[in-house]
């Protein structure tokens, strides 16, 4: 498969989970787990233009797949992408751990639907839960990476 | 959390799958979207000791119309069915139904085929297929034979599948143009199974139901037809009176599980209040 | 060429200070995806931790057999209570003064209790092991009802305090009574009841919920066999008082032990106290002398870890005719599962749970808490309490509803009618509290103006009548909650965790070149301490707060502290910090005065320097100082700017919240809706409002999730039927509503900046506005109070019994 780019090729148990396969084979820890029922998308990653929560898939199914976890997200260059900075920009995290399944959704969602309303965007991270910031700061770092990449100005609306 | 150890298997041509599937036995199960399986192997409820993996199956995938029927094949994606063109134009059910199933994530892998044919009464395509009178084309080592999903479902996890046998195609006849259509779903949350849903296809003609069929979800051990509900139906103008009554017949026939999602009392009522809602706003839609 | 001289508020705005929406410093690594976890940890050789668990709620173990785990190809040991045993460790002491068990002995007496510790080369080689461990039960009848707990005939449960006719707190009465406590004048409430005009009496049960924090329970713990150093990584909101327990229980000293917790992802009280996770994984580690790591999955931490609240209080409130409270008697039950492994200060078995009396000028009151034990998890106190705060807030507010109620009065003029006023601060509570300050009218008064709740009231009448009159199945309701509630533990007169004093502690060195390093005793799990308390010191000091390093979690560097929790970390680090700063700040002052060849005295501060009198041209930066401390100090004082505060509050905190929303009920679903959230906070001195702002979206939520449908709830057979993310309800951001924060600003007098702390305030004050709401709804048609989880079955039930339905 290809992890975040790079071509990458193992040995594994068919059981291992895709999870464990990119936190503990590829040593990358950016997608965490936090239940066990794959309700929480703390896991999610983009595999073959599709937000999969990487629990819920053994490694051996993702045979041949594009695989991206938000240490891929960066540009080469270091450039954070406009959701990593959308997510600073307005607070939109405060523990960290639900963050970069929250960002991987993010990602397919705008690639979805480029200018997503309010409503739109609460129904796109359906999947992913938080317990920390309550949603309303993730939507608005949504909406300023959305608004970026139309190159429009990102207004916050007024509480 | 860990699954049990496994063997694992990716045949490329549904006969292979059928094929292994056969030789492998009771301990092999097929592994299509795995939103349901897999869980309950991490779980360890599910314990097969072989998985047949039918993702890598072209020939299971896609959406077409065979004249009036439209063919979806078992490997489709929830996902594919909501941004199919084919199915928001001849089948409006099938894609609201699909957005109310799990999240966007569960979505992306999840499959029509799994979720008509593993049984769990949770599940919401069942009763849409019901109402919709559609056939499952079923391929087992005995060869292919049809299925009505009005026949398919024997009570919990219990299908009318063989041994070995796996869901092909899914095989919808295309409703009246001018239908009216709704899959109402009551759910503590977004990604819950159903506490009750109705799905009702009808047609109207000169403000009278001329044709009503329905399905409810997750009220009983298995997708239940409303026969009684809808023969109530026919030939009313959906007056509140008549709802009220189809409403009573819908919840007689249903005997759903006490859970966290409300007693059996409550889970009865509410599948009479979601058909009135879902005739109310199929109503709506019809021409 | 002169240089553009910056301006006082350019100089101002470059330092990011208090006050300042400061962006976190540790989004930086989190958006990269570059935390650094408990699971993250990779050691060489690194062993893994599994535990095998009761599926009975009580039973008796007759035997264990770990033959078939132990052949698990990797599978190295399986520890059980018989291998504890020898070390004095199957039972650790817990907080509370009780004992609970780290793996079960003689008996389970909860369903998933601990009962063996596989330990394995692999995650997926333990998870096989613990799956072939065999145990033998022979089951008992359980008990899950605290109201049946103390019955003649109730099941004994533990076996280990059979005899024991006092505990930790005083004198038992039953074999499954943990404590009474008693706080108030009795007579004289008795007294004010014999002679109330109004008095009402209900049942208001705060219902068992659980934390679940995104991350799981979790370490990693490393032996040295040949330092003889014990290392453990893990997810404590107090890493101190986790090595001082480990030390004392594993008789290592606490010199060579060496504790550390990195970043978490999220707490909330789940991670104050030792599982015996803990403690397995650090004795396997000293068995094998490999690291060995210990990771839960969400049903274990659901089902076993600390609950929250599971508390039932009788509550009554006395009153005249025209309104005016008289008296409040409050008689408790608390069930504390198994084992009282609550995290309260010692001296404090029910918590802070004296704050009852709420923001109300209550002239006498008495409460009693009975613990008991039962067959569910052991803890009680956790999910953003304040020990107990959140349970008294809801029993004050809902009592407050239903006086009014009885008296037809508006819940909101109830309130405005017995506040205690802004001249009574400091206010000594009947119940023993001194409450520093407040503004209970103003904040009341801005909330109601902000969200017309005149309007909301006639809206809500139309409505009502509409409804009378079958036009609508939708019931509109208004809740109006206003809390007080304690935080900020505490002075060491009364606060003390296991015999240390709730003091906490800020170490601030500042190097040469001008930038500061800063290590706290407390520990973030998302509150964003990196960034604020750098603010604080950014304020104090005058140097950039992006030139501050905020460190904490490493016990070997960072000074002693009580850890995160109780909303504690403003109130007592933060005030060690500005002190610290400021000792800081006055040896600066006489270097400035030396360089300057003045008198002290002739300096004063503007920002970032010390200028002279009169003479602002001749200055010294904080920065200029920090050079010179180096190698120009004056004559007497030691080269070098730094200091360590320990700091004794002399008092808790107070801080107080106006809260008003409005939910529309469809009354045949029993869905609730909620139209609007508005949310008045008074935390004093508002440090980072951004930041300020996200804990209270983030409490809000959670008192949302707690409101209208979390619980871990129990069958009659014990089985614990709620505990997976299947059915424990955390809302998702379709079913989260939207939040509108506001404040006012009413410092405490006695903190050196004047900041009360926040993170629990709009769990304490959130979940009784929505239950006020959703009972407001139904008040019209005669009904007094509905208890929580208000999810749509409930409530259906609760208008299914007003005979709305028919």
């Amino acid at each position: 498969m290809t992890v975040n780019g790079k071509a990458v090729e193992r040995l594994v148990e068919p059981r291992l989970l895709l999870i464990h396969f990119l936190r503990d084979e590829l040593n990358l820890t950016g997608p965490h787990v936090g239940c066990d029922t794959s309700h929480c998308g703390a896991c999610t990653v983009d595999l073959d233009g599709r937000s999969v929560k990487s629990c819920t898939m053994f490694a051996v199914q993702a045979a041949g797949a594009e695989i991206l976890t938000i240490e891929g997200m960066a540009a080469p260059d270091g450039a954070l992408h406009a959701l990593q900075e959308g997510f600073r920009e307005m607070h939109g995290l405060q523990c960290g751990f639900c963050t970069p399944g929250m960002i991987l959704r993010a990602y397919r969602l705008l690639k979805e639907n480029p200018a997503p309303s309010e409503e739109e965007i609460r129904a796109g991270i359906a999947g992913n839960l938080c317990r920390c910031t309550g949603y309303q700061n993730i939507v608005k770092a949504i909406q300023y990476a959305a608004a970026k990449a139309a190159g429009t100005p990102f207004k916050e609306a007024a509480e | 959390m860990i699954p049990g150890a496994f063997e694992y298997h990716r045949p490329k041509s549904v006969a292979d799958a059928v094929k292994l599937l056969s030789e492998l036995g009771e301990d092999a199960r097929p592994l299509a979207g795995g939103h349901s399986l897999i869980p309950m192997m991490k779980l360890r409820l599910a314990t097969p000791e072989h998985l047949v993996d039918l993702g890598a199956i072209g020939e299971l995938k896609g959406i077409r119309q065979d004249s009036g029927t439209i063919v979806i094949g078992a490997m489709t994606t929830q996902h594919a069915l909501i941004v199919s063109d084919i199915l928001a134009t001849k089948l409006p059910i099938l894609r609201e139904a699909a957005l109310v199933v799990a999240d966007p994530q569960v979505r992306y892998v999840g499959t029509l085929g799994g979720n008509v044919a593993n049984g769990d009464p949770g599940n919401d395509m069942p009763a849409v297929m019901m109402c919709l009178d559609a056939a499952y084309t079923v391929l087992g080592k005995q060869g292919e034979r049809r299925i009505s999903a009005r026949q398919f479902y024997r009570g919990a996890y219990a299908t009318a599948l063989a041994a070995g046998e796996i869901v092909t195609e899914i095989r919808v006849p295309v409703p009246a143009t001018g239908h009216g259509h709704a899959y109402e779903k009551l759910k503590r949350k977004v990604g819950d199974y159903a506490t009750a849903a109705a799905a009702v296809v009808l047609t109207m003609s000169g403000g009278k139901v001329a044709s009503c069929a329905i399905g409810l979800t997750n009220v009983a051990e298995t997708p239940l037809l409303a026969e009684e509900a809808a023969k109530i139906v026919v030939g009313s103008s959906l007056d509140a009176a008549t709802v009220k009554k189809a409403a009573a017949a819908a919840e007689a026939i249903t005997s759903p599980a006490s859970d966290s999602r409300g007693s059996a009392e409550y889970r009865t009522k509410m599948a009479g209040v979601m058909l009135s809602r879902a005739l109310a706003r199929a109503k709506s839609l019809a021409a | 060429m002169n240089e553009m001289t910056p301006t006082r508020e350019e100089r101002a705005e470059r330092l990011e200070g208090l006050g300042c929406k400061r962006k976190r410093v540790e989004d930086i690594r989190f958006v990269q995806g570059k935390g650094s976890y408990v699971d993250d940890l990779r050691l060489p050789n690194m062993l893994y931790g599994d535990f095998t668990r009761s599926p009975h709620p009580h039973a008796r173990i007759k035997k264990i057999d770990t033959t078939k785990a132990k052949a698990v190809p990797g599978v190295l040991a399986v520890l059980t209570a018989a291998d504890l045993k020898p070390l004095n460790l199957h039972y650790m002491p817990t907080l509370a003064g009780d004992v609970a068990a780290v793996l079960a002995e003689d008996k389970v007496l909860y369903q998933n209790q601990e009962v063996a510790f596989v330990v394995a080369e692999s995650q997926y080689a333990a998870a096989d092991g613990a799956e072939l461990v065999e145990v033998e039960y022979e089951p008992l009848t359980a008990n899950v009802d605290p109201f049946k707990a103390m019955a003649p005939d109730a099941p004994l449960l533990r076996e280990d305090l059979k005899d024991k006719t006092s505990g930790a707190h005083g004198p038992r009465k039953h074999h499954n009574h943990v404590f009474t406590w008693q706080m108030g004048d009795k007579d004289g409430t008795d007294a004010a009841f014999r002679k109330a005009d109004v008095s009402i009496k209900e049942v208001i049960s705060y219902q068992r919920v659980h934390p679940c924090p995104l991350e799981t329970c979790q370490c990693v713990a490393s032996f040295d066999k040949v330092r003889g150093e014990l290392t453990v990584w893990g997810t404590f909101q107090a890493p101190h008082v986790i090595r001082t327990v480990a030390s004392l229980i594993s008789k290592i000293p606490e010199h060579k032990i060496h504790v550390i917790a990195p970043d978490i992802g999220g707490g909330f009280g789940n991670k104050v106290g030792a599982y015996p996770g803990y403690i397995c994984a650090i004795v396997a580690s000293i068995v094998t002398g490999l690291p060995v790591k210990w990771v839960e999955d969400r049903i274990e931490n659901l089902s076993t870890t600390a609950f929250a609240r599971d508390y039932h209080m009788t509550t009554e409130i006395a009153a005249t005719r025209d309104g005016k409270v008289t008296g409040l008697r409050v008689y408790t039950i608390a069930d504390h599962g198994a084992f009282d492994a609550c995290a309260d200060p010692s001296k404090w078995p029910a918590g802070f749970f004296n704050i009852v009396t709420g923001s109300y000028d209550f002239p006498v009151a008495h409460v009693t808490v009975d613990g008991v034990y039962s067959n569910k998890a052991p803890g009680g106190v956790a999910y953003r309490c304040s020990f107990r705060v959140t349970e008294a807030a809801y029993c004050i507010e809902r009592a407050m509803d239903i006086l009014a109620q009885k008296l037809g009065m508006d819940p909101a003029d109830l309130r405005m009618k017995n506040f205690i006023k802004r001249e009574q601060f400091p206010y000594t509570s009947a119940l023993g509290w001194e409450y520093d300050s407040g503004d209970y009218h103003t904040a009341m008064k801005k909330a109601m103006d902000t969200v017309g709740y005149a309007k909301l009231r006639e809206e809500q009448r139309t409505r009502q009548e509409a409804f009378k009159r079958g036009e609508t199945r939708e019931l509109m309701g208004i809740g109006v909650a206003f809390f007080t509630e304690i935080v900020g533990a505490g002075p060491s007169r009364n606060c003390d965790i296991l015999g240390i004093a709730m003091f906490d502690s800020a170490e601030i060195r500042i190097h040469p070149t001008g930038s500061v390093i800063a290590r706290l005793g407390t520990k973030s799990q998302g509150q964003g301490h990196e960034t604020t308390y750098a603010q604080i010191i950014a304020s104090e000091l005058g140097l950039p707060a992006a030139d501050v390093t905020v460190e904490e979690g490493n016990t070997d560097t960072a000074p002693y502290g009580l850890g995160t929790y109780g909303s504690r970390s403003t109130p007592v680090s933060g005030a060690a910090t500005a002190m610290a700063a400021r000792k800081i700040k006055a040896k600066a002052q006489m270097i400035a005065a030396h360089m300057l060849e003045v008198h002290e005295d002739d300096l004063e501060w503007d920002i970032d320097r010390f200028s002279v009198k009169g003479n602002p041209e001749r200055f010294k930066t904080m920065k200029d100082l920090a050079w010179a401390a180096y190698n120009s100090v004056p004559p007497g004082l030691e080269p070098g700017l730094e200091a360590v505060s320990y700091y004794d509050p002399p008092n808790m905190t107070y801080p107080f919240g106006a809260y008003i929303c409005v939910i529309d009920i469809d009354v045949d679903t029993g869905v609730s809706k909620v139209r609007r959230f508005y949310a008045l906070d008074d935390c004093g001195t508002r440090i980072n409002p951004m930041i300020i702002e996200g804990q209270i979206h983030g409490g809000l939520t959670e008192a949302f999730g707690i409101a209208m449908g979390q619980e871990i709830r129990y069958d009659e057979a014990g089985n614990v039927v709620t505990a997976s993310l299947l059915d424990y309800f955390l809302p998702t951001a379709v079913e989260t509503p939207k939040w509108e924060t506001d404040w006012t600003t009413t410092p405490s007098p006695h903190h050196p900046i004047g900041a009360k702390g926040v993170g629990e305030s709009p769990n304490v004050g959130g979940v009784p506005c929505f239950a006020n709401a959703v009972n407001d709804a139904f008040k019209f048609l005669g009904s007094t109070h509905i208890p929580m989880p208000h999810d749509a079955w409930r409530t259906w039930v609760a208008a299914e019994k007003l005979g709305l339905h028919t």
